[in-house]
């Protein structure tokens, strides 16, 4: 329920401030909210398994989203920015279907 | 937060979950990550046994008792993480809506330019149509502005010709008298061949408009011209330049001199303005027909 209305307080705040995200943060933002998510849907899976761990949360939600904006950044200095974010997100993405898959059959035996 | 180390491969032997009293607070050191890694496939159907497996019902209640507001650290750095997410999930999607083309991969650049780049070749075919089929417009506008001016002129110079409108100009009024009776057809006749001569482009005869068509006859009290019976004293009206029409009267053995040996007299008036107004009316010849030109 708190995760919840932090999430909603932060959505109505953006809406409120209608923020321009910095020049430098644009490349890696989109990545790293979606490695945010993914540690989201990796916590409430957590939770539901009985081995949830509220530092792990935190330290894996930020690594993530630091690893994620770093595999940018590096791709992006490589010359394989728009391939890597794409790998990122491909990953990502697999993970959080899996992980709401998980939810799903805690949740409603299905 | 025991923080027991565990391996990796732990949850998948773990027995039945711990009882419900103590589950919110028996948090392994196993963060979600590792789970998933050790477990790719844990969520494909393969967890009926699983340690934590847990009836719906439970398991809602965990979520439930995981989510309600207690002041714990976790519950803290959970909502502020989550507001974070919530506010840079905003950001980002108020930017993607702003982005204009200067966030673009060069191929979609490619891609729009070539895409702007045809719809203006596009335009300016079409610009091009319509410039000329605008000219084509006007060029025929103007020209058929010019064939009626010049059909309207042919219309009056064959009208002037044929009789059927009033004609005005310069020319002379010519007024023959002849009290014995003895100017006849063919003096009248000679002298409208005089005026023709002389460039005379539009002739009455009292009432009687002379056209190609027009003949002459003698009557018991004058003339008859075309029909129509003219009285003496003959007013012959006739535009052109009058004093080469005067002229034309005057000349030896002319007008003057033939109307003067059969008792009469002439009386040649020079006008600026002789209005010729008798007209004849249009008749469609019966027989004749014009022979086809072939028209370029």
């Amino acid at each position: 329920m708190i995760p919840a209305i932090g999430l909603s307080l932060g959505i109505i705040i953006g809406l409120l401030l209608q923020p321009a995200v910095p020049v430098w943060l644009q490349p890696y933002l989109p990545i790293a909210v979606i490695a945010a998510l993914d540690a989201v849907f990796g916590a409430v899976r957590a939770i539901l398994d009985g081995i949830f761990d509220d530092k792990v949360f935190v330290v894996s939600f930020l690594s993530n989203v630091v690893v994620a904006a770093f595999i940018v950044f590096l791709g992006d200095k490589l010359g394989v920015g728009s391939q890597l974010s794409t790998g990122v997100v491909v990953v990502l993405g697999v993970r959080i279907f899996s992980n709401v898959a998980a939810i799903r059959r805690h949740l409603f035996d299905a | 937060m025991t923080g027991t180390p565990h391996h990796p491969e732990e949850p998948v032997q773990r027995p039945a979950p711990a009882p419900p009293g103590v589950e919110p607070f028996l948090f392994e050191g196993l963060s979600p990550r590792d789970h998933e890694a050790a477990h790719p496939d844990a969520g494909d159907g393969t967890t009926a046994g699983e340690g934590p497996a847990d009836t719906p019902q439970r398991a809602w209640q965990r979520l439930l008792r995981a989510g309600s507001p207690r002041a714990t650290r976790a519950n803290v750095f959970a909502m502020l993480l989550a507001g974070g997410l919530g506010f840079a999930i905003i950001a980002q999607v108020h930017q993607t809506s702003l982005e204009g083309l200067e966030n673009l991969r060069e191929d979609e650049l490619v891609r729009i330019f070539a895409d702007t780049d045809q719809n203006g070749e596009q335009l300016a075919e079409e610009i091009r149509g319509l410039q000329s089929s605008l000219e084509l417009l006007k060029s025929q506008s103007t020209n058929e502005a010019e064939a009626q001016r010049a059909a309207r002129e042919r219309l009056d110079a064959l009208g002037i010709l044929a009789g059927t409108v009033p004609a005005t100009g310069p020319g002379i009024v010519l007024t023959i008298t002849d009290p014995d009776n003895k100017v006849d057809a063919p003096i009248i006749l000679d002298t409208v061949q005089e005026l023709r001569a002389a460039g005379a482009e539009a002739i009455q005869i009292g009432d009687v408009r002379v056209v190609a068509g027009t003949w002459f006859a003698d009557t018991d009290q004058g003339l008859s011209v075309s029909g129509v019976e003219v009285k003496p004293p003959y007013v012959i009206k006739a535009i052109g330049d009058a004093n080469t029409l005067a002229g034309a009267m005057e000349i030896p053995g002319g007008v003057t001199a033939t109307v003067r040996r059969a008792g009469g007299d002439t009386d040649v008036q020079i006008e600026d303005e002789v209005t010729v107004d008798a007209l004849l009316t249009q008749t469609s010849p019966q027989y004749a027909r014009p022979v086809p030109t072939s028209t370029p």
